[in-house]
């Protein structure tokens, strides 16, 4: 006889209220289903409410996590709609934002993971890391979480000597290599835990559209910063790391792996950094009627913003936000088809969900 | 006062145990009372722990500015938490709603709610800073235990309702 197992929406192995419910027969979870909308703050509405000065502040809110993808899209959305160009240097310190943004979501999601695989020693080791990212974040934007980087045409804050930081970088690899890599790589526990479970195959991934880290495990070689560079990641060389097993292991594989080339990236845009402007300097914006798209390649997969304004307005008239997890969502319930019982918190955790972001 | 309570008041205010409840918050406020609990700020020095159930923490942190779906979970986990108990609201947004004011899906700030007994402003916080307001709730909690306890019972999930 199958029972029903609800989950949160206050659970201690949820990281946000959300409310999985799983269908169990025994041990075994036949089915689950996903309950969102605890955090709808109705944010898309609000957007429409303030001015375009306004909406950059409201829309870094959306996520705590990646706050400066959200303004990074949204900006350059909005450059569309106002014909400015982000001069060089902006592109580059976009780009190193972007990288480090990645960087300490990635490391952050290391560490939830390791909790709830009961590697408590291991979620310590990942967040001491995770504050030597910040420290460079802090010490380019002077903020830990929201860093209001982004304008419309460029970027507020210039980081005026760009190889000073490179060590810092150097260092975290090497911290990355040492330390967190070869633990979650050749760890028994870690194996053990990760290894066969949570399967997502390649054609269900490709029939959910599953984006970012979790569709690259399954195989799916997609990646925005390649096949549509935005900012400055025409110029820069990096691979795109690609798993074929789509187990929870092979995501944890992926999301090591692109700490590495972040890491390579951001040494990149750091010395490469061409001198400059680093905003388009226009006093006065006019916007033009119409609906600007723009994707960006979040750490969680693929960020889509589309916003409408009508000429001589101060607010846009719509701005409509698509989440990477709004799209890794669906798989959720393939991956725990099947599983124990105990291991569906860490495979809900192992796409790397954001319902603030989600419900917005 | 008696020594025996004394004792129990030390020991109230040296671990204090925390239960975190997002009510809508961008996540921020959230990672940043994880750091605090991280190696670089060792909140755990002070005695405090993240504990899974209400049941077993003195202190409620929480973050978010309060959407309507949270209201009746709050009042719930407030309940359940025995006395004596302390509030923190963590960052602008229980506080104030900060930049989500005038939306309509929100039921905020916190102390239309449940009673508060600190705020630490930011958006969000610095670790530093959320580990001071939990300091300071933990001696607000030493205190509370030599008032006797409130004759309060948890509200059912009904009455919980908004």
């Amino acid at each position: 006889m199958s029972y029903k197992i609800p989950m949160g929406p206050y659970h201690p192995g949820l990281e946000e209220p959300y409310k999985l419910e799983m269908i169990c027969e025994g041990e075994t979870v036949q089915d689950a289903k996903l309950h969102i909308g605890f955090n709808f703050r109705g944010i898309e509405r609000l957007a429409e409410t303030r001015n375009y000065i306004q909406v950059i502040a409201l829309m870094e809110r959306v996520c705590g996590i990646c706050s400066n993808i959200h303004t990074l899209t949204l900006c350059q959305a909005m450059e569309q709609l106002t014909g400015l160009e982000p001069p060089p240097r902006a592109k580059y310190i976009r780009v190193a934002m972007a990288e480090l943004e990645r960087l300490h979501s990635h490391v952050l999601w290391a560490g939830i993971a390791s909790k709830l695989m009961g590697f408590k020693t291991m979620f310590m080791t990942c967040f001491a890391l995770r504050e030597k990212v910040m420290d460079v974040l802090q010490a380019i934007s002077g903020n830990r979480v929201n860093y209001a980087m982004n304008r419309i045409g460029g970027v507020n804050r210039d980081i005026e000597d760009p190889q000073a930081l490179v060590p810092m970088v150097d260092e975290l690899e090497r911290e990355m290599m040492r330390t967190i890599i070869p633990i979650f790589t050749t760890s028994a526990t870690a194996r053990s835990r990760c290894a066969g479970i949570g399967i997502l195959t390649h054609e269900k991934a490709v029939s959910c559209g599953v984006v970012g880290p979790t569709a690259r495990a399954s195989g799916v070689a997609q990646d925005l910063r390649r096949a549509a560079p935005y900012a400055a990641y025409a110029e820069m060389e990096f691979e795109t790391p690609v798993e074929q097993a789509g187990d929870v292991r092979a995501r944890l594989f992926v999301r090591a792996l692109e700490i590495m080339e972040s890491c390579r990236i951001l040494r990149q845009a750091l010395s490469k950094m061409p001198p400059g402007e680093i905003d388009a300097g226009e006093a006065k914006l006019v916007f033009t009627s119409g609906t600007a798209t723009s994707r960006v390649e979040a750490p969680r997969g693929e960020v889509m913003y589309s916003v409408s304004w009508k000429e001589n307005s101060r607010n846009p008239s719509r701005v409509h936000v698509r989440t990477p997890t709004y799209a890794n969502m669906p798989a959720i319930r393939w991956m725990v088809r099947g599983a124990r019982l105990a291991d569906t918190p860490l495979i809900q955790a192992s796409i790397d969900p954001c319902y603030s972001c989600t419900d917005r | 006062m008696n020594l025996w309570k004394r004792l129990i008041c030390t020991c109230r205010r040296r671990s204090p145990w925390l239960f975190h409840m997002n009510s809508g918050s961008c996540n921020g406020c959230d990672i940043e009372l994880v750091a605090a609990l991280s190696p670089r700020y060792d909140a755990e020095q002070l005695g405090v722990r993240l504990e899974g159930s209400p049941r077993h923490a003195d202190i409620v942190c929480v973050t978010g500015p309060v959407t309507r779906n949270a209201v009746a979970a709050i009042k719930t986990v407030y309940g359940q938490v025995c006395h004596p108990k302390a509030v923190v609201a963590i960052g602008s947004c229980p506080a104030t709603t900060n930049v989500f004011i005038d939306s309509r899906t929100l039921a905020g700030p916190l102390d239309k709610h449940i009673p508060v007994d600190v705020f630490v402003p930011g958006c969000p916080p610095r670790p530093d800073a959320i580990i001071q307001g939990v300091a300071k709730a933990a001696e607000i909690l030493a205190e509370r235990e030599m008032k006797p306890a409130e004759t309060e019972l948890p509200p059912t999930v009904e009455e919980a309702r908004p």
